[in-house]
Protein backbone atom coordinates (compact mmCIF):
# COMPACT_ATOMS: atom_id res chain seq x y z
CA UNK A 1 0.00 0.00 0.00
CA UNK A 2 1.28 3.45 -0.84
CA UNK A 3 2.33 5.45 2.14
CA UNK A 4 1.00 8.53 0.71
CA UNK A 5 -2.03 8.96 -1.26
CA UNK A 6 -1.58 9.60 -4.79
CA UNK A 7 -2.29 13.16 -6.33
CA UNK A 8 -5.82 13.14 -7.49
CA UNK A 9 -5.36 16.08 -10.13
CA UNK A 10 -2.76 13.83 -11.87
CA UNK A 11 -2.76 10.68 -13.10
CA UNK A 12 -0.46 7.86 -12.86
CA UNK A 13 2.43 9.27 -15.53
CA UNK A 14 1.69 12.83 -13.40
CA UNK A 15 0.23 14.13 -16.19
CA UNK A 16 -2.59 16.86 -15.07
CA UNK A 17 -6.25 15.24 -15.16
CA UNK A 18 -7.69 17.43 -13.06
CA UNK A 19 -6.74 21.03 -11.65
CA UNK A 20 -7.60 21.91 -8.79
CA UNK A 21 -4.57 23.42 -6.53
CA UNK A 22 -1.45 24.49 -8.02
CA UNK A 23 0.27 22.94 -4.56
CA UNK A 24 2.13 19.39 -5.56
CA UNK A 25 2.83 20.88 -9.32
CA UNK A 26 5.87 21.06 -10.89
CA UNK A 27 7.47 23.49 -13.32
CA UNK A 28 6.85 21.67 -16.51
CA UNK A 29 3.42 21.46 -15.49
CA UNK A 30 3.07 25.37 -15.48
CA UNK A 31 5.37 26.07 -18.78
CA UNK A 32 3.14 23.53 -20.34
CA UNK A 33 -0.18 25.76 -19.76
CA UNK A 34 1.52 28.91 -20.08
CA UNK A 35 3.53 27.99 -23.21
CA UNK A 36 0.49 26.74 -24.98
CA UNK A 37 -1.91 29.73 -23.99
CA UNK A 38 0.53 31.94 -26.37
CA UNK A 39 -0.20 29.84 -29.21
CA UNK A 40 -4.05 30.75 -28.94
CA UNK A 41 -3.15 34.38 -30.06
CA UNK A 42 -2.79 35.26 -33.55
CA UNK A 43 0.27 36.53 -34.30
CA UNK A 44 -0.87 38.41 -37.31
CA UNK A 45 -4.50 40.32 -35.55
CA UNK A 46 -3.07 39.69 -31.31
CA UNK A 47 -6.83 38.08 -30.99
CA UNK A 48 -7.97 35.17 -29.75
CA UNK A 49 -8.76 32.79 -32.75
CA UNK A 50 -11.43 29.95 -32.21
CA UNK A 51 -10.09 26.23 -32.87
CA UNK A 52 -12.07 23.23 -33.27
CA UNK A 53 -10.25 21.19 -30.86
CA UNK A 54 -13.13 20.34 -28.30
CA UNK A 55 -15.71 19.80 -30.35
CA UNK A 56 -18.06 17.36 -28.88
CA UNK A 57 -17.13 18.27 -25.62
CA UNK A 58 -19.39 19.24 -22.78
CA UNK A 59 -18.24 21.82 -20.16
CA UNK A 60 -20.41 22.43 -17.26
CA UNK A 61 -19.77 25.35 -15.31
CA UNK A 62 -21.42 24.82 -11.81
CA UNK A 63 -20.99 28.18 -9.53
CA UNK A 64 -22.21 28.08 -6.43
CA UNK A 65 -21.03 31.33 -5.69
CA UNK A 66 -21.21 34.58 -7.59
CA UNK A 67 -18.31 35.38 -10.36
CA UNK A 68 -18.44 37.66 -13.45
CA UNK A 69 -14.40 37.74 -14.72
CA UNK A 70 -13.87 34.15 -14.14
CA UNK A 71 -17.17 32.75 -14.99
CA UNK A 72 -17.49 34.58 -18.63
CA UNK A 73 -13.72 34.05 -19.08
CA UNK A 74 -14.52 30.50 -18.58
CA UNK A 75 -17.25 30.32 -21.01
CA UNK A 76 -15.21 32.22 -23.68
CA UNK A 77 -12.43 30.30 -23.33
CA UNK A 78 -14.91 26.72 -23.84
CA UNK A 79 -16.54 28.27 -26.82
CA UNK A 80 -13.10 29.34 -28.74
CA UNK A 81 -12.29 25.96 -28.32
CA UNK A 82 -15.84 24.54 -29.73
CA UNK A 83 -17.08 22.93 -26.65
CA UNK A 84 -20.69 22.75 -25.79
CA UNK A 85 -21.19 25.22 -22.88
CA UNK A 86 -23.61 24.54 -20.11
CA UNK A 87 -23.67 27.11 -17.48
CA UNK A 88 -25.42 26.46 -13.90
CA UNK A 89 -26.11 28.97 -11.01
CA UNK A 90 -26.83 26.16 -8.42
CA UNK A 91 -27.43 29.05 -5.82
CA UNK A 92 -30.72 29.52 -7.28
CA UNK A 93 -31.33 26.28 -8.35
CA UNK A 94 -31.68 22.13 -7.13
CA UNK A 95 -29.86 22.65 -3.81
CA UNK A 96 -32.42 25.46 -2.87
CA UNK A 97 -35.16 22.41 -3.16
CA UNK A 98 -32.92 20.30 -0.90
CA UNK A 99 -30.62 17.56 -3.45
CA UNK A 100 -27.54 16.75 -2.00
CA UNK A 101 -24.49 18.27 -3.94
CA UNK A 102 -23.51 14.54 -4.95
CA UNK A 103 -26.75 13.96 -6.56
CA UNK A 104 -26.51 17.67 -8.27
CA UNK A 105 -22.98 15.89 -9.65
CA UNK A 106 -24.64 12.53 -10.93
CA UNK A 107 -27.52 14.01 -12.64
CA UNK A 108 -24.93 16.32 -14.79
CA UNK A 109 -22.80 13.70 -15.48
CA UNK A 110 -25.92 11.94 -16.56
CA UNK A 111 -26.36 14.75 -18.79
CA UNK A 112 -23.01 13.98 -20.71
CA UNK A 113 -20.89 16.50 -18.80
CA UNK A 114 -17.31 15.67 -20.09
CA UNK A 115 -15.33 18.23 -17.56
CA UNK A 116 -16.61 20.16 -14.61
CA UNK A 117 -15.50 23.84 -13.90
CA UNK A 118 -16.57 24.35 -10.22
CA UNK A 119 -16.29 27.33 -7.82
CA UNK A 120 -17.68 26.90 -4.42
CA UNK A 121 -17.42 29.31 -1.19
CA UNK A 122 -16.12 25.90 0.60
CA UNK A 123 -12.65 24.92 0.62
CA UNK A 124 -12.01 21.45 -0.81
CA UNK A 125 -14.99 21.72 -2.48
CA UNK A 126 -13.36 20.92 -6.08
CA UNK A 127 -11.49 18.12 -4.27
CA UNK A 128 -14.67 16.40 -3.06
CA UNK A 129 -16.29 16.63 -6.66
CA UNK A 130 -13.00 15.10 -8.28
CA UNK A 131 -13.29 12.24 -5.97
CA UNK A 132 -16.32 11.20 -6.80
CA UNK A 133 -16.81 12.20 -10.49
CA UNK A 134 -16.63 8.59 -13.57
CA UNK A 135 -12.69 8.30 -14.65
CA UNK A 136 -13.43 10.46 -18.30
CA UNK A 137 -14.66 13.37 -16.63
CA UNK A 138 -12.54 16.37 -15.66
CA UNK A 139 -13.08 18.88 -12.94
CA UNK A 140 -11.37 22.94 -13.07
CA UNK A 141 -10.84 24.49 -9.64
CA UNK A 142 -12.64 27.89 -10.23
CA UNK A 143 -11.90 29.16 -6.39
CA UNK A 144 -13.02 27.02 -3.44
CA UNK A 145 -13.28 28.99 -0.24
CA UNK A 146 -10.16 30.22 1.30
CA UNK A 147 -8.47 27.48 -0.59
CA UNK A 148 -7.21 28.04 -4.05
CA UNK A 149 -8.25 29.44 -7.67
CA UNK A 150 -5.19 28.04 -9.55
CA UNK A 151 -6.67 29.42 -13.15
CA UNK A 152 -6.50 33.02 -11.76
CA UNK A 153 -2.82 32.52 -10.56
CA UNK A 154 -1.53 31.02 -13.74
CA UNK A 155 -3.38 34.09 -16.02
CA UNK A 156 -1.48 35.83 -13.54
CA UNK A 157 1.98 34.32 -14.44
CA UNK A 158 1.59 34.49 -17.82
CA UNK A 159 0.58 38.00 -17.59
CA UNK A 160 4.27 38.60 -15.42
CA UNK A 161 5.78 36.48 -18.28
CA UNK A 162 4.78 38.79 -21.21
CA UNK A 163 5.33 42.07 -19.32
CA UNK A 164 8.61 41.13 -17.08
CA UNK A 165 9.73 37.84 -18.83
CA UNK A 166 11.08 35.13 -16.78
CA UNK A 167 10.20 34.48 -12.99
CA UNK A 168 12.88 33.83 -11.80
CA UNK A 169 14.41 36.95 -12.18
CA UNK A 170 11.49 39.10 -10.27
CA UNK A 171 10.76 40.31 -7.04
CA UNK A 172 6.97 40.20 -6.35
CA UNK A 173 4.84 41.67 -3.68
CA UNK A 174 1.37 41.05 -3.10
CA UNK A 175 -0.25 43.46 -1.31
CA UNK A 176 -3.79 43.48 0.87
CA UNK A 177 -6.03 40.73 2.26
CA UNK A 178 -3.97 37.92 2.19
CA UNK A 179 -5.99 36.18 4.99
CA UNK A 180 -9.31 35.71 3.10
CA UNK A 181 -7.66 35.08 -0.56
CA UNK A 182 -7.58 32.15 -2.52
CA UNK A 183 -6.36 33.95 -4.88
CA UNK A 184 -2.81 34.65 -2.90
CA UNK A 185 -2.61 31.38 -1.80
CA UNK A 186 -2.42 29.82 -5.59
CA UNK A 187 -0.21 33.21 -6.28
CA UNK A 188 2.16 32.55 -4.34
CA UNK A 189 2.82 28.77 -4.93
CA UNK A 190 2.92 29.57 -8.86
CA UNK A 191 5.67 31.93 -8.20
CA UNK A 192 7.46 29.37 -5.61
CA UNK A 193 7.20 26.57 -8.13
CA UNK A 194 8.69 29.04 -11.07
CA UNK A 195 11.37 30.07 -8.96
CA UNK A 196 10.36 34.17 -8.18
CA UNK A 197 13.46 35.37 -6.90
CA UNK A 198 11.92 37.21 -4.05
CA UNK A 199 8.45 36.79 -3.01
CA UNK A 200 6.70 39.84 -0.70
CA UNK A 201 3.29 39.64 1.15
CA UNK A 202 2.39 43.20 2.24
CA UNK A 203 -0.73 43.89 4.78
CA UNK A 204 -1.81 44.68 8.01
CA UNK A 205 -1.62 41.73 10.67
CA UNK A 206 -4.90 40.97 11.32
CA UNK A 207 -5.15 40.23 7.50
CA UNK A 208 -2.67 37.66 7.83
CA UNK A 209 -2.31 34.15 7.93
CA UNK A 210 -1.34 32.28 11.31
CA UNK A 211 2.27 31.70 9.92
CA UNK A 212 2.86 33.68 6.45
CA UNK A 213 6.24 32.72 6.63
CA UNK A 214 5.90 29.02 6.12
CA UNK A 215 4.71 29.99 2.69
CA UNK A 216 8.26 31.18 1.89
CA UNK A 217 7.10 34.69 1.64
CA UNK A 218 8.63 37.85 3.55
CA UNK A 219 6.01 39.63 5.21
CA UNK A 220 5.95 43.33 5.44
CA UNK A 221 3.32 45.29 7.38
CA UNK A 222 5.01 48.39 6.38
CA UNK A 223 3.66 49.07 2.56
CA UNK A 224 6.19 51.52 1.64
CA UNK A 225 9.04 48.82 2.76
CA UNK A 226 7.12 46.44 0.65
CA UNK A 227 6.94 47.86 -2.81
CA UNK A 228 10.73 49.14 -2.16
CA UNK A 229 12.26 47.55 -5.38
CA UNK A 230 9.93 45.40 -6.55
CA UNK A 231 8.92 44.66 -10.48
CA UNK A 232 5.67 43.60 -9.79
CA UNK A 233 2.94 44.62 -7.08
CA UNK A 234 -0.46 42.41 -6.96
CA UNK A 235 -3.25 43.99 -5.25
CA UNK A 236 -5.80 41.69 -3.58
CA UNK A 237 -9.72 42.96 -3.10
CA UNK A 238 -10.61 43.25 0.56
CA UNK A 239 -12.73 40.24 0.99
CA UNK A 240 -15.40 41.63 2.92
CA UNK A 241 -18.09 38.63 2.16
CA UNK A 242 -15.27 36.28 3.84
CA UNK A 243 -14.71 38.05 6.91
CA UNK A 244 -16.68 37.46 9.89
CA UNK A 245 -16.30 40.47 12.33
CA UNK A 246 -14.23 43.67 12.10
CA UNK A 247 -10.74 43.16 11.50
CA UNK A 248 -9.88 46.62 9.65
CA UNK A 249 -11.31 50.12 11.27
CA UNK A 250 -12.29 51.50 8.57
CA UNK A 251 -12.02 51.44 4.69
CA UNK A 252 -10.56 54.87 4.81
CA UNK A 253 -7.93 53.59 6.79
CA UNK A 254 -7.08 50.69 4.98
CA UNK A 255 -6.79 53.48 1.74
CA UNK A 256 -4.36 55.43 3.80
CA UNK A 257 -2.30 52.61 5.24
CA UNK A 258 -2.37 50.14 2.32
CA UNK A 259 -4.14 51.78 -0.82
CA UNK A 260 -1.78 52.01 -3.93
CA UNK A 261 -1.33 55.67 -4.78
CA UNK A 262 1.18 56.72 -7.59
CA UNK A 263 2.97 58.21 -4.00
CA UNK A 264 3.67 54.40 -3.29
CA UNK A 265 3.74 53.27 -6.57
CA UNK A 266 6.97 55.01 -7.34
CA UNK A 267 8.80 53.20 -4.63
CA UNK A 268 8.74 50.25 -6.89
CA UNK A 269 11.32 49.93 -10.35
CA UNK A 270 10.17 52.32 -12.51
CA UNK A 271 8.67 49.55 -15.08
CA UNK A 272 6.99 47.72 -12.31
CA UNK A 273 3.62 46.49 -13.48
CA UNK A 274 0.26 47.04 -10.91
CA UNK A 275 -2.14 43.65 -11.25
CA UNK A 276 -5.53 42.93 -9.54
CA UNK A 277 -7.50 39.91 -9.89
CA UNK A 278 -10.78 42.21 -9.94
CA UNK A 279 -13.09 43.33 -9.19
CA UNK A 280 -11.12 46.63 -8.29
CA UNK A 281 -12.50 48.32 -4.92
CA UNK A 282 -11.14 52.17 -6.31
CA UNK A 283 -10.66 54.31 -2.80
CA UNK A 284 -10.18 51.28 -1.06
CA UNK A 285 -7.35 49.19 -2.04
CA UNK A 286 -6.34 51.16 -5.52
CA UNK A 287 -6.48 54.69 -6.50
CA UNK A 288 -8.52 55.46 -9.76
CA UNK A 289 -5.26 56.93 -11.26
CA UNK A 290 -3.19 53.97 -10.62
CA UNK A 291 -5.68 51.36 -12.01
CA UNK A 292 -5.96 53.39 -14.96
CA UNK A 293 -2.68 54.55 -15.19
CA UNK A 294 -0.05 52.96 -18.07
CA UNK A 295 1.68 50.43 -15.36
CA UNK A 296 -1.83 48.91 -14.72
CA UNK A 297 -2.20 45.59 -16.59
CA UNK A 298 -5.45 44.93 -14.94
CA UNK A 299 -7.45 44.90 -18.27
CA UNK A 300 -4.69 42.46 -20.05
CA UNK A 301 -5.09 40.29 -17.21
CA UNK A 302 -8.68 39.76 -18.20
CA UNK A 303 -7.77 38.75 -21.69
CA UNK A 304 -5.11 36.73 -20.59
CA UNK A 305 -7.09 34.96 -18.77
CA UNK A 306 -8.88 33.31 -21.65
CA UNK A 307 -5.84 32.13 -22.83
CA UNK A 308 -4.61 30.27 -19.97
CA UNK A 309 -8.06 28.94 -19.49
CA UNK A 310 -8.45 27.36 -22.99
CA UNK A 311 -4.32 26.48 -22.35
CA UNK A 312 -5.71 24.62 -19.32
CA UNK A 313 -8.64 22.68 -20.74
CA UNK A 314 -6.64 21.84 -23.85
CA UNK A 315 -4.04 20.22 -21.93
CA UNK A 316 -6.51 18.14 -19.97
CA UNK A 317 -8.36 16.67 -22.85
CA UNK A 318 -5.11 16.14 -24.41
CA UNK A 319 -3.75 13.68 -21.51
CA UNK A 320 -6.74 12.28 -21.88
CA UNK A 321 -6.69 10.95 -24.97
CA UNK A 322 -3.12 9.94 -24.66
CA UNK A 323 -3.76 7.63 -21.46
CA UNK A 324 -6.24 6.40 -23.79
CA UNK A 325 -4.44 5.56 -26.51
CA UNK A 326 -1.81 4.11 -23.86
CA UNK A 327 -4.86 1.94 -22.61
CA UNK A 328 -5.57 0.54 -26.06
CA UNK A 329 -2.04 0.05 -26.69
CA UNK A 330 -1.60 -2.17 -24.05
CA UNK B 1 19.40 5.81 -45.77
CA UNK B 2 18.55 8.65 -48.12
CA UNK B 3 16.44 8.69 -51.02
CA UNK B 4 17.83 9.21 -54.83
CA UNK B 5 16.25 12.32 -55.20
CA UNK B 6 17.77 15.57 -55.81
CA UNK B 7 15.67 18.37 -53.27
CA UNK B 8 16.94 21.24 -55.43
CA UNK B 9 16.06 19.94 -58.89
CA UNK B 10 12.40 19.00 -57.29
CA UNK B 11 11.83 22.21 -56.10
CA UNK B 12 12.88 24.08 -59.59
CA UNK B 13 10.64 22.28 -61.36
CA UNK B 14 7.53 23.05 -59.08
CA UNK B 15 8.60 26.53 -59.07
CA UNK B 16 8.51 26.18 -63.40
CA UNK B 17 5.07 24.32 -62.98
CA UNK B 18 3.74 26.95 -60.63
CA UNK B 19 5.47 30.05 -63.04
CA UNK B 20 3.08 28.64 -65.91
CA UNK B 21 0.16 28.30 -63.77
CA UNK B 22 -2.34 30.48 -64.76
CA UNK B 23 -2.43 31.28 -61.03
CA UNK B 24 0.75 33.90 -61.32
CA UNK B 25 -1.88 36.10 -63.04
CA UNK B 26 -3.58 37.11 -59.78
CA UNK B 27 -0.88 38.02 -57.54
CA UNK B 28 -0.93 34.78 -55.57
CA UNK B 29 -0.16 34.54 -51.94
CA UNK B 30 1.56 31.11 -50.44
CA UNK B 31 1.21 29.23 -47.39
CA UNK B 32 3.81 26.04 -45.93
CA UNK B 33 1.95 23.70 -43.56
CA UNK B 34 4.71 23.76 -40.39
CA UNK B 35 7.48 22.23 -40.43
CA UNK B 36 8.44 20.80 -44.04
CA UNK B 37 5.99 22.40 -45.83
CA UNK B 38 7.05 25.38 -44.44
CA UNK B 39 10.49 24.76 -45.65
CA UNK B 40 9.16 23.85 -49.13
CA UNK B 41 7.69 27.00 -49.11
CA UNK B 42 10.51 29.33 -48.52
CA UNK B 43 12.52 27.82 -50.85
CA UNK B 44 9.54 28.14 -53.71
CA UNK B 45 8.44 31.42 -52.19
CA UNK B 46 11.70 33.24 -53.03
CA UNK B 47 11.94 31.46 -56.51
CA UNK B 48 9.05 32.96 -57.39
CA UNK B 49 9.95 36.03 -56.15
CA UNK B 50 6.04 36.72 -54.67
CA UNK B 51 5.73 40.05 -53.14
CA UNK B 52 3.39 39.49 -49.99
CA UNK B 53 5.48 37.56 -47.49
CA UNK B 54 4.91 33.74 -46.63
CA UNK B 55 2.11 32.53 -44.43
CA UNK B 56 2.92 28.88 -42.44
CA UNK B 57 -0.28 27.07 -40.75
CA UNK B 58 0.52 24.68 -37.63
CA UNK B 59 -2.89 22.66 -38.44
CA UNK B 60 -2.28 21.14 -34.64
CA UNK B 61 -6.12 22.56 -33.53
CA UNK B 62 -7.22 20.83 -36.39
CA UNK B 63 -6.47 17.76 -36.43
CA UNK B 64 -9.38 14.47 -36.33
CA UNK B 65 -7.13 12.88 -34.05
CA UNK B 66 -7.04 15.19 -31.25
CA UNK B 67 -9.19 12.82 -29.12
CA UNK B 68 -7.37 10.11 -29.85
CA UNK B 69 -3.87 10.88 -29.42
CA UNK B 70 -4.09 14.51 -27.79
CA UNK B 71 -2.17 17.75 -28.56
CA UNK B 72 1.62 17.86 -30.79
CA UNK B 73 3.91 18.75 -28.40
CA UNK B 74 5.49 21.15 -30.31
CA UNK B 75 2.41 22.98 -31.09
CA UNK B 76 3.11 26.96 -32.53
CA UNK B 77 0.77 29.67 -33.70
CA UNK B 78 -0.13 29.94 -37.39
CA UNK B 79 0.90 33.33 -38.94
CA UNK B 80 -1.06 34.43 -41.75
CA UNK B 81 0.19 37.56 -42.53
CA UNK B 82 -2.46 38.54 -45.07
CA UNK B 83 -6.17 38.82 -45.93
CA UNK B 84 -7.40 35.51 -46.81
CA UNK B 85 -10.16 37.16 -48.36
CA UNK B 86 -10.93 36.86 -51.85
CA UNK B 87 -7.20 35.66 -52.53
CA UNK B 88 -5.52 33.16 -54.84
CA UNK B 89 -3.38 30.68 -52.57
CA UNK B 90 -0.53 28.54 -53.19
CA UNK B 91 -0.61 26.14 -50.30
CA UNK B 92 2.51 24.02 -49.74
CA UNK B 93 3.19 20.74 -47.89
CA UNK B 94 6.37 18.15 -48.05
CA UNK B 95 4.14 14.91 -48.69
CA UNK B 96 0.31 14.03 -49.77
CA UNK B 97 -0.24 10.68 -47.88
CA UNK B 98 -3.70 10.08 -46.57
CA UNK B 99 -4.71 13.88 -46.95
CA UNK B 100 -5.84 14.28 -43.51
CA UNK B 101 -3.43 17.19 -43.07
CA UNK B 102 -4.66 19.14 -45.99
CA UNK B 103 -8.01 18.81 -44.94
CA UNK B 104 -6.87 20.45 -41.75
CA UNK B 105 -5.02 22.98 -43.77
CA UNK B 106 -8.00 23.67 -45.62
CA UNK B 107 -10.69 23.86 -42.50
CA UNK B 108 -7.91 26.44 -40.59
CA UNK B 109 -7.71 28.54 -43.80
CA UNK B 110 -11.41 29.20 -43.77
CA UNK B 111 -11.39 30.41 -40.67
CA UNK B 112 -9.34 33.08 -41.67
CA UNK B 113 -11.70 33.86 -44.65
CA UNK B 114 -12.67 32.46 -48.39
CA UNK B 115 -9.84 32.48 -50.30
CA UNK B 116 -11.12 32.58 -54.03
CA UNK B 117 -9.04 29.90 -54.77
CA UNK B 118 -6.50 27.20 -53.18
CA UNK B 119 -3.93 25.30 -55.50
CA UNK B 120 -2.01 22.71 -53.69
CA UNK B 121 1.67 21.53 -54.35
CA UNK B 122 3.40 19.18 -52.58
CA UNK B 123 7.39 17.92 -52.92
CA UNK B 124 6.26 14.03 -52.72
CA UNK B 125 2.80 12.17 -52.94
CA UNK B 126 2.67 8.13 -51.87
CA UNK B 127 -0.93 7.71 -53.79
CA UNK B 128 -2.87 4.45 -53.18
CA UNK B 129 -2.74 5.43 -49.35
CA UNK B 130 -5.31 8.30 -49.74
CA UNK B 131 -8.46 8.58 -46.98
CA UNK B 132 -9.56 11.63 -48.40
CA UNK B 133 -10.93 13.07 -52.26
CA UNK B 134 -8.07 15.23 -52.31
CA UNK B 135 -5.18 15.49 -54.73
CA UNK B 136 -2.56 18.16 -55.71
CA UNK B 137 -1.96 20.42 -58.27
CA UNK B 138 1.73 19.88 -58.25
CA UNK B 139 4.30 17.38 -57.17
CA UNK B 140 7.85 16.98 -57.31
CA UNK B 141 7.95 12.88 -57.11
CA UNK B 142 5.43 9.87 -56.31
CA UNK B 143 6.77 7.09 -54.04
CA UNK B 144 5.12 3.75 -53.42
CA UNK B 145 2.66 3.98 -50.43
CA UNK B 146 4.31 1.85 -48.22
CA UNK B 147 7.96 4.49 -48.16
CA UNK B 148 7.30 6.39 -45.37
CA UNK B 149 10.04 9.25 -45.10
CA UNK B 150 10.44 12.14 -43.17
CA UNK B 151 12.26 16.11 -44.19
CA UNK B 152 14.66 17.00 -42.03
CA UNK B 153 15.77 20.85 -42.38
CA UNK B 154 15.46 23.80 -43.15
CA UNK B 155 19.49 23.60 -43.78
CA UNK B 156 20.66 21.22 -44.91
CA UNK B 157 17.41 20.15 -46.68
CA UNK B 158 17.29 16.18 -46.52
CA UNK B 159 15.02 13.41 -46.98
CA UNK B 160 15.47 10.15 -45.00
CA UNK B 161 13.23 6.93 -45.21
CA UNK B 162 11.68 6.39 -41.96
CA UNK B 163 12.20 2.80 -40.70
CA UNK B 164 10.38 2.46 -37.76
CA UNK B 165 6.38 2.29 -38.00
CA UNK B 166 5.11 5.66 -36.39
CA UNK B 167 2.70 7.14 -38.51
CA UNK B 168 4.12 10.90 -39.93
CA UNK B 169 1.65 12.42 -42.49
Amino acid sequence: MALVARDIQLDEHKRLKHLLTLEGLKAHHLNEILDLAETFFDPATGELKKVPLLRGKTIMNVFFEPSTRTRTTFEIAEKRLSADVVNLNIATSATKKGESLLDTLWNLEAMGADMFVIRHADSGAAHFFARHVAPHVHVLNAGDGRHAHPSQALLDMFTIRKHKGDIYDLKVAIVGDILHSRVARSQIQALSILSAREIRVVGPDTLMPTCPEALGVHVYHDMDAGLEDVDVIIMLRLQNERMSGARLPSEKEFFKLYGLTEQRLARAKADAIVMHPGPINRGVEIDTAVADGPRSVILDQVTNGIAVRMAIMAVIFSNAAQRQQEETAS
Amino acid sequence: MNLDLNLDQLIQQLAQQLKDDPIMTHAPKMVGIRTGGEWIAQRLHSALNLSEPLGVLDISFYRDDFSRIGLHPTVRPSHIPWTVENAHIILVDDVLYTGRTIRAALNELFDFGRPQQVLLTTLLERPGCRELPICAHYVGARLECHQKIKLSGPDPLQLNIIEDNREIA
